[in-house]
């Protein structure tokens, strides 16, 4: 099977439909750029959901050496919608890749305003939309464009691409993304944007041709059978 | 087999909803639950359905009593602190015998408390957090399917019964996503004619009310409301039984505190310790029989919450104390690891084999 290729951008902004797997995304991703030895920042833009956030992978960020740009309230149980200023930092130096795991939908896409004007100045970046079509509300490529829109309209930046991330969670197959091909096609048409890459579960991706593989940790709700606990 | 969609549990319960025929949504935002009310923001327009953001959750679960009133399958939903704020409205609406829909995703209490889950409004839910005497239907899902299945059965169970139903999940069953088949769309078969919809100068008109002004009537209507509490009581109990065929010792957890416990009866077993779990799915009401008959047969029983120890109170009276009933707890927002809840249950051993 061919290996995931992908030439990234110095700033790359992962975006979309919350519960699209931006965050997913987004780790993963800063974790193959280090990997190739790049110098990466990942930086937290979520201001809006509340549980399952960057900051869930610090210490696995922490060990490639990946710095790590958190809502000081990230994982509290405080709801302050407050980003940190070294994001800013982040976006007027330069000097390093940046990975931005924007918030959900319109009103995550919010806090991107305050750096738009940076990082559309500098234009060396790539405004991905993440897009799972097994979501209810971005089910049809008519859906996903409307959330692409609202997006668009509420972070200042306009989309560059599209990350097909299909998935159905646990019951996630090679078919669960390659059914979406067709639709996906469509919204990349509709959108006049082009499909950057595919994303799957690594041992899914494994099996299917340059897709990016998703490594995901594994949940405190997930449940196991006995076979799992055996020691 | 219709498609499957990877929902988060609070979408599940909005559309389930919408499914249920719930056109009338009522809200609040409140974190851990408000994509319940950005769904519904979202869904109800295209549909011809009403969403509104009320200015608190009392004008919420207000408007939910006056469209109950007439008829409609109606809900609310909001966490901890907002269901404090309904608890006037829903006594209301259980004093007028009217069936509704209210949903609690449970976060850190008392007070404003925190964010994160919880399940310390079990009391609340279950014991009456309003005032009089009167029950809730209390349906405890444990995964974004239930969240879909239970809020269908919670509209026909209160229309049943004419009575408020509540949905009792916490953040972290609001926030998972799983995949989920979305269930058939259903709507009321309940005939309604208390409901008021005008007379057309045909009928005498309904009165939609909580109030009596002598109290023999109002003693009778709480006598009768409690003979159906006890029809419900002997119809409508659910609960999962897992692994208990050859339990020495049984697990008591409902959501969320189900999930990371029936992982930690898998680490017991793969262990040698035989240990089986009940799980309420009504918590009311109450599997109080399922639990007497596994004190026959069990040596112990550990109640896992993520609460300081509330429907430990429910299982201890289920059981009669003929068996040790111990606490694994985690409470503030805090969830225990199946190795914690595997700690309790080797104490718990430990003590009943001492």
């Amino acid at each position: 099977m061919k290996k995931f290729e992908y030439t990234p951008r110095r700033v790359t902004l992962f975006a979309g439909h919350y519960g699209s797997g931006k965050t997913n995304l987004a780790v993963n991703f800063a974790l193959h750029l280090a990997e190739q030895g790049q110098a990466v920042t990942i930086a937290d833009l979520d201001i809006v959901n509340p549980y399952f956030r960057t900051k869930d992978s610090a210490e696995l960020l922490a060990r490639a050496g990946i710095p790590l740009i958190s809502p000081a309230y990230a994982n509290t149980n405080v709801d302050l919608p407050a980003l940190p200023r070294e994001v800013y930092e982040l976006v007027a130096r330069r000097d390093r890749y940046a990975v931005l795991d924007v918030g959900g939908d319109d009103r995550g896409a919010y806090a991107l305003g305050r750096y738009a004007p940076m990082i559309l100045e500098e234009n060396d970046y790539e405004m991905l939309f993440v897009a799972n079509l097994h979501r209810p509300l971005t089910k049809t490529p008519a859906d996903a464009l409307e959330v692409m829109r609202e997006i668009e309209a509420a972070g200042g930046i306009p989309f560059t691409g599209i990350v097909n991330n299909s998935n159905l969670g646990e019951l996630s197959n090679a078919d669960t993304l390659l059914r979406t091909e067709a639709a996906m096609a469509e919204l990349a048409e509709l959108s006049g944007l082009p499909i950057c890459f595919s994303a799957a579960e690594a041992e899914i991706a494994r099996e299917l041709d340059g897709v990016f593989p998703l490594t995901l940790q594994s949940k405190y709700f997930d449940i196991k059978g006995e076979e799992k606990w055996q020691k | 087999m219709a498609d499957k969609v990877l929902m988060k549990g609070n979408e599940a319960i909005a559309e389930a909803a919408i499914l249920a025929g719930c056109r009338h949504y009522f809200g609040y935002p409140i974190t851990p639950q408000t994509e319940i009310a950005a769904y519904m923001a979202k869904r109800m327009p295209k549909i011809g359905g009403v969403f509104l953001q009320a200015e608190s959750e009392i004008s919420a679960i207000n408007m939910v009593y006056g469209v109950a009133g007439a008829g409609f399958r109606v809900m609310t939903s909001s966490s901890s602190p907002g269901v404090s704020l309904k608890q006037e409205g829903i006594s209301y609406i259980a004093g007028a015998d009217l069936p509704a829909l209210i949903v609690n995703v449970q976060r850190g209490g008392p007070g404003l408390g925190g964010i994160q889950p919880s399940q310390s409004d079990y009391f609340q839910a279950t014991k009456g957090g309003g005032h009089g005497d009167y029950r809730l239907i209390v349906l405890a899902p444990s995964s974004v399917q239930e969240m879909a299945d239970m809020t269908a059965k919670a509209f026909e169970l209160a229309e049943k019964y004419r009575m408020p139903a509540m949905l009792l999940a916490d953040g972290t069953m609001g926030q998972m996503m799983e995949p989920v088949e979305l269930p058939e769309p259903s709507e009321s078969k309940v005939e309604k004619p208390w409901a008021v919809t005008g007379t057309k100068k045909e009928r005498k008109h309904n009165i939609i009310n909580s109030l009596y002004l002598n109290p023999e009537e109002l003693e009778r209507t709480n006598f009768e409301r409690y003979e159906r509490y006890k029809t419900i009581e002997e119809n409508e109990v659910l609960y999962e039984s897992y692994k208990m065929e050859d339990a020495e010792y049984c697990v008591v957890a409902f959501g969320i505190a189900a999930r990371v416990s029936k992982n930690a009866v898998n680490a017991a077993r793969a262990r040698g310790l035989k240990v089986g779990m009940i799980r309420p799915i009504t918590l009311w009401p109450f599997p109080k029989d399922v639990l007497a008959k596994a004190a026959e047969q069990v040596k112990g029983f550990l109640s896992v919450e993520l609460s300081m120890g509330q429907m430990i109170e429910d299982l201890r009276l289920a059981t009669a104390c003929r068996r040790p009933v111990h606490l694994c707890n985690r409470a503030g927002g805090m969830i225990p690891s199946p190795e914690e809840v595997l700690d309790a249950l080797n104490k718990l051993k430990g003590e009943c084999e001492a």
